[in-house]
């Protein structure tokens, strides 16, 4: 196994350790915003390191800048989301 | 380990499909179809169907998602009294009958195709060299296949007809849906402000590559439609009164331009909708250029709604 593949494998699994943890986190948290603050973890780092762990295997810059730019995207997505859920959350008071 | 991801994936399609039916509130149904389309689209990649993964995942998850989400927010007074006359015990169990037997008649319809599958794959592999095109799904949709895409992009057109004909009357030519007012400094307005630039150049490369790789007009015109639309919501721009002339040229210029190009098929090659030789590729790109603001604008209408706001 190479350093590149150890990378890959490292980096990956530790992003799918973020996507487990941030599952968990919403299935278990008790309100709204506990239940974001999981979710863009997964987002965020989750994705990120799977991004990170893929950067090697890919062949070509427009292939590794793709990918970052799919990161960068969803990170732009679900922290503009999360801010509008938090908000209504905040509004309409805590529920279950 | 690839069968297992499959065979999960297969698991999770069917466990989405089942609680979206089984799911109590319209809303909650709702997030689980767009999450059944998303994972539908999954499925697609991993049958190696790319063109139609992208457009799942536009138009199944993303599109008809946001219009089951407006519908389901639309229909949140009337939920506790459409679920007081629920139906009763033999009507549900006839309706479920129903869908057994069609689901049945479908898997048994699946299970029946003779092995190997009947295919018409060669015939466009032989023939492709002849459209100019290297995307084999291109090359079907609007050579081989030309007519379907015309009648596609018809019933688009229909489908907004069908929505505009629930305006009331007074409201009728006005602007669709109702007003959108955001904090003109908030987070849904930044993010109206930067997503858009963005998704244009990703719309205009899906649909560029689309001669060649995964891509096309369908799955461009909805990532349009879906700027456009985001624009609207965070209160940056408003949909155009639907008695614009400029609204309804621009709405029919796609099917005109496919209907002009069949027709003059007639003359050129001897057959409606037929290419003359050496000249497919350019109405091809003429075709797919006249139709992405036509369909992206026609979907952006059916998700704005019918029109609510009288002009005046």
């Amino acid at each position: 196994m190479s350093l590149a593949d150890l990378f890959t494998v490292v980096a990956v699994s530790a992003g799918a350790f973020f996507f487990l943890a941030g599952s968990v986190g919403l299935l278990r948290f008790p309100d709204a915003l506990a239940r974001l603050h999981a979710l863009t973890k997964a987002d965020n780092l989750g994705l990120g390191l799977v991004v990170l762990g893929l950067l090697p295997r890919v062949d070509g810059l427009l292939g590794a800048l793709k990918l970052v730019a799919i990161w960068a995207l969803v990170l732009l997505a679900s922290g503009a989301v999360s801010q509008l859920v938090a908000r209504v959350a905040r509004r309409t008071g805590p529920r279950a | 380990m690839i069968a297992a991801l499959n065979a999960a994936l297969a698991v999770l399609v069917l466990a989405l499909a089942v609680w979206t039916v089984a799911a109590r509130s319209t809303f909650a149904a709702t997030v689980g179809f767009v999450a059944y389309g998303l994972v539908l689209t999954l499925v697609w990649v991993q049958l190696q169907g790319v063109d139609i993964a992208l457009t799942e995942g536009a138009i199944g998850g993303g599109l008809t998602g946001a219009m089951l989400v407006a519908a389901a927010a639309r229909l949140r007074d009337t939920e506790a009294s459409a679920r007081a006359e629920r139906p009763g015990l033999a009507l549900r169990i006839a309706a479920a009958c129903v869908a057994a037997c069609v689901t049945a008649a479908l898997a048994y319809a699946i299970l029946a195709l003779p092995e190997p599958a009947p295919t018409l794959a060669h015939l466009t592999a032989d023939n492709i060299a002849s459209t100019g095109v290297a995307n084999p799904i291109t090359a079907v949709l609007i050579a081989f296949r030309a007519m379907d895409t015309l009648l596609e992009a018809i019933v688009v057109l229909f489908a907004m007809i069908g929505v505009w004909s629930l305006a009331p009357d007074r409201a009728w030519g006005g602007r669709p849906g109702q007003p959108h007012h955001a904090d003109p400094d908030g987070i849904l307005a930044w993010f109206a402000r930067v997503l858009p630039p963005i998704g244009i150049v990703v719309a205009i490369y899906i649909f560029w590559v689309g001669a060649d790789e995964p891509g096309g007009k369908f799955q461009a015109a909805t990532i349009l439609a879906a700027m456009w639309m985001l624009a609207v919501v965070a209160g940056l721009a408003d949909a155009p009164p639907v008695s614009r002339t400029w609204v309804r040229l621009a709405l029919v210029g796609g099917a005109v331009v496919f209907l002009a190009v069949g027709a003059a098929g007639v003359v050129t090659a001897g057959a409606f909708l037929a290419y003359p030789d050496g000249y497919a590729k350019l109405l091809i790109k003429l075709i797919e250029w006249a139709l992405l603001p036509s369909i992206a604008l026609a979907l952006a209408l059916i998700m704005a709604g019918a029109p609510e706001r009288p002009e005046r």
